[in-house]
Formats: C-alpha cells, structure tokens, sequence
C-alpha cells in the first residue's frame, strides 16, 4: 500500500498534549475520545450493580442484600446503563469521530456546542452520581409516578435534575449531527452516496432531538409535583398516573431506537467491507432507518397495556408495534443477502456483528410476542420483558458497539488491536451473553416477576445458570479493556486503510489528522463500490 | 448618542471581514448552518413545551368545569396588554432584523433595544401578575386557598399555570439575554449586510417565544364559564 | 448570491400589515371570550391563535421565502407535537 506509516507525523492524538488541549478542545474526534473515557467508566459503574443482583439472586431466599437495597441497585444499573451508556454510546462516541469524516467535512457544524455537550452530559451525570452515592433511588428506572412523587423517600429529585440536565447533552449531540449531515457533505456526497452510518445516525439524531425534550420537562414535572405536593399526576386529588405514563414512553421508547439504530448502522458498515460487497438494497436499508425512527413514536402505548389504558388505545398501539418488525426485518434480510456470495472474511467485527444479527432478531421477535396484548398480559414485568430487552439492548446495541470500537479502532488509534485475543473475547461475550439471559426467557415464562429480590426455590436452577452466565459476561468484557489498552503502545501500526474499506474515514492517515483529510474529498461514486481485491487478503 | 465605532456597511465589510469558522467552506454554508440550527432547536423546544401542553389538554378534558372557573380568577385585561406588548417586541425585532439585513446599524440598534424593552414590560406586568396570585392565596402548595369541592384541580389548574407561563418567563429572560449580546455586537459594527445571521438567528428565537405566548393566553385567560 | 432568503428584503408595509392583523385577531380573540358560544368558545380561541401564529411564522420568521428545509424543520416539530396529542388522547377519549 502507499500509504505512509500515519503513526509517525502530526496528527489529532499528538498535536497537543496539554490537559487545556483536551478539555478546551473543539476537536470532534478528540471529543469522541473524552465521551470514549466518560461512558466505559459508566459502563462498569451500572456492571458492577448488575453483578450485586445477579449474586443476591443465586438463592431463592435473600441473604446478600436487603430488599430496599436491591430495589436500589435495579434502579441504578438501568439509569447508569440508559441514560450514562446506551443513549451515548455509539452517536457520542463514534458518531462524533465519524460523522465528520464520513461525510468528507473538516468538523461538524457545531464544534463549541460539541463540546458544551459533552461538558453538559459530565454535570447531568455527576447530579446523577451524586443522587446515587448519598442514597440511590428505588423507583425504578421509569419513575413511576405516584410512587416516585408521593411516596418514595429515596434521593428522586437529584437523579431528576441529572436526567433533565443530561437531556440536553443528547440534543445538542443530535442537532448538530442533523445540520452537519445537512449542509457539511463533500463535494459530489449526494444523500444516496452516504455510508449507511451516516443514515442510522441521521435517523437516531431525529429521534434524540424530538423525543428528548419531553422527557426533560416529564422529569421537571415529577421533580415540581415531588416539591410543591401539587396533583398532576396523584390519583388522590385528580391528577392521572397514565399521563406520567404516556409523556415519558413518548421518549422512553423512541430511546430504544437511540440505542439500536446506531447498531444497525456499525453492523451495515462492518458487513459491507468484510464480504466486500456492495450492500444489498442500498436504499432500502436506508430508508428503513428512518422508518424505524418514525415508527418508533407511534408505538409506545405497548409498554401499558395492562397499566389501566383504554382497551381500544391498546388495540391500535399493538398493531402499530407489529409494524415496526418491517423496516427491522428489511434490515436483516439485506444484511443476510450482502453478505450471500460475498468474499467473507472473518474478522472480529464480522464476528460481533453476526452476534448483532443473531441476538437482535431473537430480541425482535420475541417483542412481537410482547406486542400481542393477550401474551403480554401474562409476560408483562416478568423476567420474559427482562430477557427481552437485554437481547436488544446488550445482544443488539452493546455487540454493534463492541463491532464499530473494533471496526475503527486502527482509525481512532494508528493501531491494530490482536486479532486472537479478540476473536476469543467475542465468543466468550457472545455464550456468556445467552448463558445469561436465554434463561431469563424460560424464568419469565414460568412466571418469575421482574425486580423481586427473592423467589420460590424452583427458579434456583435457571437463576444460577443465569448467574453463570453473568460472570462469563464479565470476563468478555474486561479482556478487550486490558487488550484495547495494550495495543495502544504494542499493537501493529495500522496503516490508513487496513480493513481494504470504501468509505471516506479509511480515505486518510490513521489516526486522523486535525483537519481530517488534507484537502476537501470529492466523491464520485457511491460508498460501498470495492476494486477487486486479491492484495488486501494477503495477512 | 453617537456611535464612534459605527462603520458604514460597505466600509465595515472591507475593514472587518468577518472570518469563516474554519469547519466551512463560505459564508454562505455558515448563515444556512446557523439558521437551520435555530429551526432545530426550535423543534425541540416545541416538544419541550409540548410536554406540558399535553398535561393542560389531559387535565382540562378531564376537570373542565374546575378549568374554567380557575380561568376566571385571571386577569384578562392585563393578559391581554401583555400579549399586545410582546407582538409589538415582535414587530420591532422583524424590524430590526431588515434594518440590519439593509446594513442601517443605528436603526437596527435602536429596535433591538426597543425589543428587549418590550420584552422587560412583558416580565414586569407578569411579576405583578404573579404577586397578585400569590396575595390571593393562588399559589399551588401549601398556602393554596380556594373554597369549593374542586379546590384540588382549580389548584392544578394553578401549578400548570405557573410551570407554563414560568417556563415562558424563563425564555423572555434568555432572549433578553441574547439581544443584550446582540445589541453590544451592532454597536462595534460587527454586521453587514453580508453578515447579519446572529441578528436574523435571535429573532427567530424571539419570535418563537411569543409564539408560545400565543397560544398560553387564550389557553390560560380566555376559556371562562360565562356566569 | 441572488434569491437566498437571507437576501430577501421584505417591504416595511407587510410588516406593518401583519402587526396590524395581529392586533386585529388579538381583539378578536377578546371580544369572542365575552360572547358565551358554549364549547365552541374554545375552538375560535384555538383558530384565532393558529392564525396569529401563522402569520408570525410566515413573515416574522420569513418561512414564507426560506428554502423547503426550513419548512420541513418548522413543521416537524408541529407535527410530532400532534402526534403527542392525538396518541395521548386516543387512550384518555376511548376510556
């Protein structure tokens, strides 16, 4: 390759190494790296709640920690995971060191606001922090309402003011992604020219930007009722609870797409330069992300079937919910036929996105079970819901972000993580992901309920092969730290391109200099059109 | 009042061209940037008063008859100076906006200020609003008086009166904000008319706010039982 | 650059025209709270406000001569705020 060793020469990582060149830095890829380090802490703070519940559940009877503190400790591991991982991982992390490399721009639209963001996500999430250490909570991640504004005696306000707070962090993220896909692109970038990245981000930044603002002023509402004893949402003095209910799953679902839609866009990138094929149905794919995004908000009445809600509210938010299995479905057939006669070649993100397809379809389809209002009648808050959305949500949007921290990880660092160690890290996250929670389907429908800290002896069996599983779960994630952070000084350098790919990112030194590419990039072709290849197979 | 750092535009444009940020690739790309930003976060800002339209609507069509003897208690005469006060800072910051696309910075100036004056009128009678609410015993709380069997929802009639027109209050107070920069900006001849976006951008913004106001007072003052 | 709306000078009289209709629709509004129409008394509000509005957001706000983007912008907000209502509703109207 022609390509000069990158890691040699000025680039974003060594063009500065000052603590003010960080912190002040308007930089969107050295703003990636500061998000980077913010939401992995998260991650393992909301990991470690989840391992004290998964050992307080090996017995049937409660021996490790009381009830009120389990009651915390769910409520905790949802919130940290929620709001401080999932909803920032991807768009904040990748997204930002992507979209503007993606689209052939030297930043996005908005630096200064970018970095605000990222300042504005540390506050929300040390209110937060702050609302956990000197108390928790126990409401639950979903704050229903009256218990968490008439009755919990738990830190409520605090961890509202940090979500309320946190909210705009992901505003501002998703506005300046729309603007910047809208006016930024490179000269000849036309809309059906972009990476697919870029339209599941475009797509998730429509979402972060019309549902989040609801949730802020839902919270403002609890937080004001909590303080002043007023009755929007108290039963007692004519308030209604199922408009607690309704105001925060209009965001609380659409979340959901927060989460995924980004997945879907790492798995469409990871898929088209590992078979070497142009993705199937470009623009059905494409498409489909906005779908599923507008989708999203039509839906949310599923998660209240049995909570007391019209009947006839319920029919049509079922049926609205079946729908959302098209677009989701287009998306998986035409990953399926990209990669049929594709030159397969088995790398780790190939891997993990094969553990997005698989986990992803077992999560979807077991939510068309959900959105049957008769089945959910008999699932709802059970471990079935549990196991549900984990399959989404860690086997969907936790393995599209292990795929897209690999993918680009040459890009983000100069440096090749060992291939080895991560293809071995990828199969144990991958059996102790389901060794985990394919029991909590079978839990679930046995009619083990959710959040309860003890349970009949039956259960013992399925609950500490889940607990197994949880700990196998750990290692997987605790092996790429130490070798992600080892490849740092000892990894091959990568060179700009390793992976032979096709879009812009990989069209410049790895890492990336400041201003991104030397000069503009102009685009003729669309983003998946691959030469024949031979020489990049020869490792 | 004279302006000693005042620069005719088509001198000004010479003298402090304006830089580029360095992301794009001409003016143009930034002033389209800045406003579709605006219109952006104008968006979310309607779902972030949407939330509480939402539970007005709920609770209106669940206590109409509280709803509207709570409107009542309002005072439509000072509801309706404070709704001509602020389309009148409406008028004055379209106007300022042209004065300023046509490169006129005193005339622009001069509106500006007029707007934020406006807008400070719009916040005093507001006050009084307030404190005539509170002396009344309207404050949704402890100290809520109201004799009747739906003393409890014309209250909540009161706390979303006070979260709405609060949260109202709190953009005026930012758009003041705002156009204090605004004005500081015209003053050192920072616009001309190729450059005027943070102008057309703040008046965006101030116009959305008194959209809000709009539709808050017919919803808050006008919907009275006709006794 | 000709024809971008930033360019377009709108005439003082459109601006003095749309005050004046606002003032206008302001008594309007006013005058029809002191007539008792019955349920409808909420509805002309509600018409009377859509309008101010709309002038607000066509001349005021320039929408009128901007570029389809902005359009699309200013009436996504609208419309998920609709759908916020009308699916909220659908639940409490049906129960």
């Amino acid at each position: 390759m022609s390509h000069e060793t990158a890691v040699e020469g000025t680039n974003y990582l060594n063009n500065g190494y000052s603590l003010r060149s960080w912190f002040l830095t308007t930089d969107h890829k050295r703003i990636a790296i500061l998000y980077l380090f913010t939401i992995v802490l998260f991650f393992f703070v909301g990991g470690s709640f989840a391992v004290l519940m998964r050992l307080e559940l090996m017995s049937p009877q409660g021996t490790l920690v009381q009830a009120e503190t389990y009651n915390k400790l769910f409520t905790m591991h949802g919130i940290v995971m929620i709001f401080f991982f999932l909803i920032p991982s991807i768009p904040a992390v990748l997204g930002n060191f992507l979209i503007p490399m993606m689209v052939g721009a030297r930043d996005l639209a908005f630096p200064r606001l970018n970095l605000l963001s990222w300042y504005v996500f540390v506050a929300g999430a040390s209110v937060t922090l702050f609302a956990l250490v000197t108390g928790g909570l126990d409401t639950g991640w979903t704050f229903y309402t009256p218990f968490s504004t008439s009755y919990s005696n738990t830190r409520v306000v605090p961890a509202m003011v940090g979500i309320f707070i946190t909210g705009f962090s992901s505003i501002l993220t998703g506005l300046n992604f729309i603007v910047t896909v809208h006016k930024m692109r490179a000269p000849g970038l036309t809309w059906f020219r972009l990476p697919l990245f870029v339209w599941s981000l475009y797509a998730t930044s429509l979402v972060m930007v019309l549902a989040t603002p609801v949730l802020a002023i839902t919270v403002a509402m609890v937080a004001f009722e909590r303080a002043t004893g007023i009755g929007i949402f108290n039963p007692a003095i004519g308030g209604d609870p199922l408009l607690f209910q309704h105001l925060f799953w209009f965001y609380s679902h659409p979340a959901v797409y927060i989460m995924i839609l980004p997945a879907m866009g790492v798995v469409s990138e990871v898929i088209a330069t590992f078979s070497r094929k142009e993705v199937f149905g470009y623009r059905f794919v494409a498409a489909a992300s906005l779908a599923i995004a507008v989708y999203g908000f039509l839906v949310w009445g599923h998660h209240m079937f049995v909570s007391g809600q019209s009947v006839y509210a319920g029919l049509v938010f079922s049926i609205l919910s079946y729908l959302v299995a098209i677009p989701s479905a287009v998306k998986v057939f035409n990953w399926t036929a990209t990669l049929y006669k594709g030159q397969i070649w088995f790398q780790t993100p190939l891997l993990y996105a094969f553990g997005f397809i698989g986990l992803f379809t077992i999560g979807g389809l077991t939510g068309l079970f959900l959105a049957a209002m008769a089945v959910d009648v008999h699932l709802t808050d059970t471990y079935f819901i549990v196991a549900h959305f984990h399959y989404i949500m860690v086997g969907g949007a936790v393995m599209g972000f292990m795929a897209g921290i690999h993918y680009w990880w040459p890009k983000i660092t100069g440096r090749l993580y060992p291939e080895g160690w991560a293809k071995f890290s990828a199969l144990v996250l991958f059996v102790g992901f389901n060794l985990t929670f394919f029991p909590q389907f079978l839990l679930g429908y046995l009619g083990m309920p959710r959040r309860y800290y003890h349970y009949p002896p039956e259960f013992q069996v399925l609950n500490v092969l889940s607990t197994a599983g949880a700990s196998i779960l750990g290692v997987g994630y605790l092996i790429p730290l130490i070798y992600l952070l080892w490849s740092l000084k000892r990894g091959k350098v990568a060179g700009a391109n390793p992976w032979g790919a096709t879009t812009l990112e990989w069209q410049t030194a790895s890492p990336p200099i400041t201003q991104n590419f030397p000069t503009t990039p102009v685009v003729t072709s669309g983003s998946y059109e691959f030469p024949a290849l031979e020489e990049v197979h020869s490792e | 009042m004279s302006f000693p750092h005042w620069r005719k535009s088509t001198v000004s444009d010479h003298a402090h061209p304006t830089p580029v940020a360095h992301q794009f690739d001409d003016r143009e790309q930034q002033t389209e940037v800045g406003r579709l930003g605006m219109w952006l976060f104008l968006a979310t800002e309607i779902l972030f008063f949407g939330g509480l339209f939402t539970a007005y609507l709920v609770m209106r069509w669940k206590w109409p008859e509280a709803f509207a003897v709570a409107n009542s208690k309002m005072d439509v005469t000072l509801g309706a100076i404070n709704t001509a006060v602020l389309l009148t800072s409406s008028l004055t910051m379209a106007l300022g906006v042209r004065a300023a696309q046509l490169g006129r910075g005193k005339g622009s100036f001069a509106l500006i200020i007029a707007t934020m004056v406006f807008g400070l009128a719009f916040l005093g009678i507001k006050a009084v609003e307030y404190a005539r609410k509170f002396q009344e015993g309207l404050f949704p709380g402890p100290g809520f008086v109201f004799e009747g069997a739906t003393g409890r929802q014309v209250e909540t009639f009161f706390s979303l009166y006070f979260m709405m027109t609060g949260l109202h209050a709190l953009h005026m107070v930012v758009g003041i904000g705002i156009l204090t920069v605004i004005a500081a900006m015209i003053r050192r001849g920072r616009f001309s008319p190729d450059y005027y976006a943070p102008v057309e951008i703040s008046g965006l913004y101030w116009h959305f706010v008194d959209i809000i106001w709009i539709f808050l007072f017919p919803l808050l003052y006008l919907i009275h039982p006709h006794l | 650059m000709q024809g971008l709306p930033s360019e377009h000078i709108v005439p003082l009289k459109v601006y003095f025209t749309v005050a004046s209709a606002l003032f206008v629709l302001l008594a309007l509004t006013v005058g029809v709270s002191l007539i008792d129409l019955g349920p409808f008394n909420i509805v002309v509000a509600l018409v009377i406000a859509v309008a101010k509005m709309l002038l607000v957001v066509l001349f005021f706000m320039h929408v009128r001569w901007s570029s389809r983007l902005v359009w699309l912008f200013a009436s996504g907000g609208i419309l998920w705020l609709a759908i916020l209502f009308a699916l909220t509703m659908s639940d409490f109207l049906t129960r």
